[in-house]
């Protein structure tokens, strides 16, 4: 009969397993009301550890989310980049900047898969130790009439009850506590490799310190740059450009014309034309 | 019956639901039997949508499962190991 898989389902087999675990660490003990104190000990630790692991959980999660925020505007700055260099008539840097801001995005779709996985985790383990805490606290209870009550003898089954529920949530926490920080520390690793890359450079500088080489590219055909802009825009007032959309900016902006041209320039016209 | 899914909680399910659970626990056995991750995933998904339909038992009993259902994404190398101790933190 032990060959056969059959009668002996996977559901069944590990409840066995917890049983036998739960069993041997009754086995232990020879005073039974050892048996409570030790393992009403070890129920303290487990919620501890619990309660880290959210907290572990919890830290990782935020990691995720500031990495998510600078690539957010990683990616909204290269955008901005991509714009300006094909303002300039530089469409290789404004290519350049694209295709940077693609890898930004793509890290970000990862990263938001994480996340998201990191929740769940952490709903579940705060739920779990919620459960625990109220076993524990049963548990408690139990151990504390069981030892005013009953005779050894009769303690000693009442024991084996009440420790055989609590030691399978145990072994159950346990366990969800060890897949929770395999899976931080396998986030933590690649958090880690994403700041990296962002430190490099090689996705951006949100900063600005140090510029990256797109944004130095475009400071260092600054002026040049500036001046054609400022052209454009001038024949545009003139009504014989074809930017007749710089009008009301102009109007608005007379302050700083350069900026304002450029910031204007990427929204609609604001209605002005009418007026 | 009494059924745990492992990092959920447990759940009071009736005789009729535990014998489709039992059904369906052929289908994971299978999957571990020929190493095969989908078929696994699928029998794993099919047990927890039966189970979780099940009644959560109050959080204050200390009743052991009649039997254990594993985690949601759990892998058959993981279930393997649940079934032979290796992946179990004694409590």
């Amino acid at each position: 009969m032990k060959g056969t898989y059959a009668p002996m389902s996977v559901m069944k087999r590990v409840s066995l397993i917890f049983k036998s675990k739960a069993n041997k660490a009754l086995d232990r003990m020879e005073d039974p009301r050892e048996t409570l104190d030790y393992s009403y000990q070890r129920q303290l630790e487990m919620l501890q550890k619990v309660r880290r692991g959210v907290a572990d959980v919890a830290t990782s999660r935020k990691r995720i989310e500031l990495q998510m925020n600078q690539i957010n505007q990683t990616s909204g700055k290269l955008e901005k980049q991509a714009r300006d260099a094909l303002g300039a008539g530089r469409e290789d840097l404004a290519r350049e900047a694209l295709s940077r801001r693609q890898s930004a995005q793509s890290q970000l779709t990862d990263l938001q898969a994480q996340y998201s996985q990191l929740q769940g985790e952490e709903e579940k383990l705060t739920l779990a130790s919620q459960r625990l805490q109220v076993k524990v606290d049963t548990f408690r209870t139990r151990k504390e009439t069981i030892k005013a009550t009953y005779t050894a003898a009769e303690a000693q089954t009442r024991i084996n009850e009440a420790f055989s529920g609590i030691s399978e949530e145990m072994g159950d926490i346990g366990m969800a506590i060890q897949r929770a920080e395999d899976k931080t520390a396998q986030m933590q690793a690649r958090a880690g490799a994403i700041d990296e890359l962002l430190a490099s450079g090689a996705l951006e500088d949100a900063s600005g310190v140090p510029r990256d080489d797109i944004q130095a590219e475009l400071d260092r055909m600054g002026a040049g740059g500036n001046i054609d802009l400022e052209l454009e825009r001038l024949k545009g007032e003139l009504g014989q450009g074809e930017a007749p959309k710089e009008i009301g900016a102009a109007a608005d902006g007379a302050g700083q014309p350069a900026t304002a041209g450029a910031s204007e320039a990427a929204e609609p016209p604001k209605g002005d034309d009418g007026a | 019956m009494i059924v745990r899914i492992l990092g959920e909680g447990q759940l009071r399910v009736d005789d009729a639901v535990a014998a489709q659970l039992h059904a369906l626990d052929a289908d994971l056995e299978a999957a571990v039997e020929r190493n095969d991750q989908a078929a696994l995933e699928q029998a794993l998904g099919a047990l927890l949508e039966r189970a979780r339909q099940g009644e959560p038992l109050p959080p204050d009993s200390l009743e052991p499962s009649d039997v254990i259902i594993p985690h949601e994404d759990a892998t058959v190398d993981e279930v393997r190991k649940l079934l032979t101790d290796e992946g179990l933190i004694p409590g």
